[in-house]
């Protein structure tokens, strides 16, 4: 590690492997002794090693104030060194990577410890304690890695993390890979985590294509690099290649149109994981990327215009179908594609203060409300529980879940008046949700609105999108409000919703920190004057952006949607409540688009049909007919293997049989007859042996003699 | 042994060996084979040293005396094996000797 240039400067930029460092050693020091620690130890040594990267990361970015923003790069080991590719593990510390260090670190801290309440139940519902352990070890080299991907100086470096994360996130998705989201035995986990795995694996296709696309015409990857060639011949061709590629690992990593559908069913990994890896860190990383690239978007219209308008689609889109969701999570989960479009769109219009705005509001909200859905999860189950077993005794869980018919702890129609028995998450959950709707003057209001104005503003090059983001916010609105009257107001739908219990101080304590970040969070960047704080901040790295001020023509029509949205959610749910096993009652007026909504607009059917049937059946194609059938039985067995019998017959019948046996053969018999005829001459008389002695002799010398 | 030539001493020598070779040759029994053999070390001898004399140089007359040394240990040798012989098979005819053969 480098840090002499600590000494030097007076700085902490030689501190910055510690990102990396300090998570893996947390997981290593769970992976190797977590087997004889406490639950409590594991956690704190997990949380500690995430606590210890945010302190780092905040000397960082006190270092980055102290000197004007001025990027620094700190080597660290040398990598890649083949020809023209000379590559380095090399950390880059400016404004961007640093507001992403923050976020990461920070909200990921609070989601460790969380996690230490959260996981302590679950394994006990799940009854396999020992999994324990492993969710921190993975949950600290996610940490480890989404710091090697928003640390990274090159693109490659950056895929390194973007492909870590992406390991992590299967490895939890399917963390609970032998039950189902209901708990009952299944492989549909693990078949989420798949389906996660190789969604993103198209997309990273995508993204590897751009980085080869790069250095190809580039000849560097390292970003700056990259940029200044850019900049020097723009090729509007390569350029538009490079950054739609890198597009299609955008749509990938943060689940935007048409990749998305691997983060609704990654909610089967355990809440912690959907709040820190499916909502606020790992999926913002495609909005990282273009930021990252900016350079790079400026040059080409057309690439930003794809950019934006598949972010404002996806806005929308997701939107519609979190409006016929019953499941909470999965409400948040489009709810988080749906905001993940706003982000798109906003850096993809070249309003990267915007998006990063909103990618660090969004993940302090969206933490909070699946952290708090979590919450409220575990209180149904912890109600489910204590009618199954009498008192709640944790501890003969022992099979309940073969008994029993399934029950969805996270299904809104089992939920209802919840705020009774849970008060703390019903306040942290109401934060959560007017941050996402987007009310004055919580966080979500000022990212939001500053994405809104900047499609306003932005309309003539980019048509379309200001209104597809705001018809998106006004759903947003609804569907939380729906959310809201569902589980939180009415009456209890179940006997289990009376029975929840509230959770315990290590949850809810970081959920109120993550509350308070929601309702303060747009204090990062204020759309007044000497408060664009995060604007000034990424200008250094992004270059001088100049703060909007307050529209309060967008603000109030933004603002008017969300209370009239929250309005019309009150008259269909809160008015009148759901009653149990009664029907949505958007049903009714919308028919069947209600019906598309409620089942995901069927693309993951469309998918099934147009793509994964159609593989399906090519695979078959190709390993009963193709190899089975042509390869097997007719080539190996009929071709290769009859021929090389023949070849096998020839070869040792006539070949080895009748020339090279015979030849051995003849051999044998010649030296035999020979050795006989020979033998002879030695007869046993000594005489004779002198008689030829002596001719031997004379012949010799008569030889010598006469010559 | 001035005037006598050299020529008849080597015709004597000749002469010599001829007869022991065909005892070799001819005779069955161990012991005159022996005995020829001895004759035809001696004819090579009086060669040595007759063309010693004629020369005027020792280096043959030298010679002779290494060969009967050697010849005497032979002697020694040769007879040992003939009693030897002769204690298992009770003959010493060398025509019975013939077990060693192809």
């Amino acid at each position: 590690m480098n840090f002499s240039e600590t000494a030097n400067t007076g700085y902490f930029f030689g501190l910055v492997p510690l990102l990396v460092f300090l998570p893996l050693i947390g997981m290593l020091i769970n992976m190797i002794f977590g087997g004889k620690m406490k639950e409590w130890q594991i956690g704190t040594v997990a949380s500690v090693a995430s606590g210890l990267t945010f302190v780092v990361a905040v000397l960082l970015a006190y270092s980055l104030s102290a000197t004007h923003g001025h990027m620094q790069t700190v080597y660290f080991a040398e990598w890649i060194h083949i020809g023209d590719l000379q590559l380095d593990w090399t950390f880059r510390v400016d404004t961007l990577s640093s507001v992403m260090m923050l976020v990461v670190s920070g909200v990921g801290t609070l989601i460790h410890i969380y996690a230490i309440g959260y996981m302590h139940e679950d394994v006990r519902f799940k009854d396999d304690i020992r999994r324990f352990r492993r969710f921190f070890v993975f949950l600290n080299l996610f940490i480890a890695m989404m710091m090697i991907l928003v640390s990274g100086d090159s693109y490659l470096m950056l895929f390194v993390g973007w492909e870590g994360v992406g390991l992590c996130s299967f490895l939890l998705i399917g963390f609970w890979y032998d039950f189902d989201t209901l708990g009952q035995k299944s492989t549909k986990n693990a078949e989420a985590g798949k389906k996660a795995f190789i969604a993103n694996r198209v997309g990273d296709f995508g993204f590897l294509l751009a980085i080869f696309t790069t250095f190809w015409h580039f000849g560097s990857l390292q970003f700056d690099a990259v940029f200044k060639a850019a900049e020097a011949h723009p090729d509007p061709v390569v350029i538009s290649a490079i950054t739609l590629f890198m597009l299609i690992g955008v749509t990938g990593k943060s689940a935007q149109v048409p990749l998305y559908v691997w983060l609704p069913d990654a909610m089967a990994g355990p809440t912690p994981v959907s709040a820190l890896i499916h909502a606020a860190t790992m999926v913002t990383a495609g909005v990282y990327l273009v930021v990252r690239s900016a350079p790079l978007y400026n040059l080409v219209h057309e690439a930003s215009y794809i950019v934006a308008m598949i972010g404002a689609v996806t806005a929308l889109f997701a939107a519609t179908i979190a409006v016929g969701q019953y499941d909470i999570k999965k409400v948040l989960a489009y709810s988080t594609i749906s905001q993940l479009g706003f982000m798109v769109a906003a850096v993809g219009m070249g309003a990267y203060v915007a998006g990063v705005f909103h990618l660090a509001t969004h993940a302090f909200f969206k933490a909070l409300l699946f952290l708090s859905a979590g919450s409220i999860i575990l209180g149904m189950e912890r109600g489910h529980h204590h009618l199954a077993h009498g008192h709640g005794d944790h501890d003969d869980a022992d099979a309940h879940h073969d008994e029993e018919e399934a029950f969805d702890p996270g299904d809104m129609r089992n939920m209802g008046n919840l705020r009774k028995q849970m008060p703390v998450t019903f306040w942290l959950y109401m934060a959560g949700t007017l941050a996402l709707a987007g009310i004055f003057p919580f966080a979500g209001f000022w990212s939001k609105d500053e994405i809104l104005l900047d499609a306003k503003l932005h309309a003539e090059h980019f048509p379309g999108v200001y209104l597809l983001l705001s018809i998106a916010a006004f759903l947003t609105a609804f569907y939380m409000g729906r959310q809201i009257w569902m589980v939180f107001f009415g009456k209890e739908r179940t006997e289990v919703a009376e029975h929840a219990q509230e959770s315990p101080p290590v949850m809810t304590v970081p959920l109120m920190i993550l509350a308070g970040l929601a309702i303060l969070g747009g204090a990062l960047n204020l759309p007044f004057e000497g408060f664009h704080n995060l604007g000034h901040w990424l200008g250094y790295t992004i270059g001088e952006t100049h703060g909007l001020p307050l529209d309060l023509g967008v603000a109030g029509i933004s603002t008017i949607l969300a209370l009239m949205a929250i309005g019309i959610s009150w008259l269909l749910y809160g008015k009148n409540p759901l009653k149990a096993g009664q029907a949505d009652p958007l049903k009714k007026p919308l028919g069947f688009l209600f019906t598309g909504m409620e089942n995901k607009w069927f693309v993951d059917e469309g998918y099934g049909a147009v793509i994964i049937q159609p593989f399906e059946k090519l695979a078959k194609f190709l390993s009963i007919d193709v190899d089975w059938n042509f390869w097997h039985d007719w080539f190996h067995n009929s071709v290769l293997y009859a021929g090389f019998q023949g070849l096998a017959k020839f070869l040792s019948d006539p070949v080895d049989m009748g020339i090279i046996n015979a030849i051995a053969d003849k051999l044998a018999d010649m030296t035999k007859r020979s050795s006989e005829s020979l033998g002879r001459l030695q007869n046993g008389f000594v005489r004779s042996y002198a008689l030829s002695v002596l001719i031997g002799v004379v012949a010799i010398l008569g030889y010598l003699l006469f010559k | 042994m001035e005037g006598i030539p050299v020529n008849y001493y080597i015709a004597l020598s000749a002469i010599l060996f001829t007869i022991g070779a065909l005892g070799v040759l001819i005779r069955r029994n161990a012991l005159v084979i022996f005995m020829s053999i001895e004759l035809m070390l001696n004819a090579a001898n009086l060669a040595l040293v007759a063309f010693s004399s004629a020369n005027n140089q020792l280096d043959g007359q030298i010679f002779v005396f290494f060969i009967m040394t050697v010849a005497a240990a032979e002697v020694a040798v040769g007879l040992a094996l003939i009693v030897a012989v002769f204690r298992t098979k009770q003959s010493i005819d060398v025509d019975q000797i013939n077990v060693l053969k192809g």
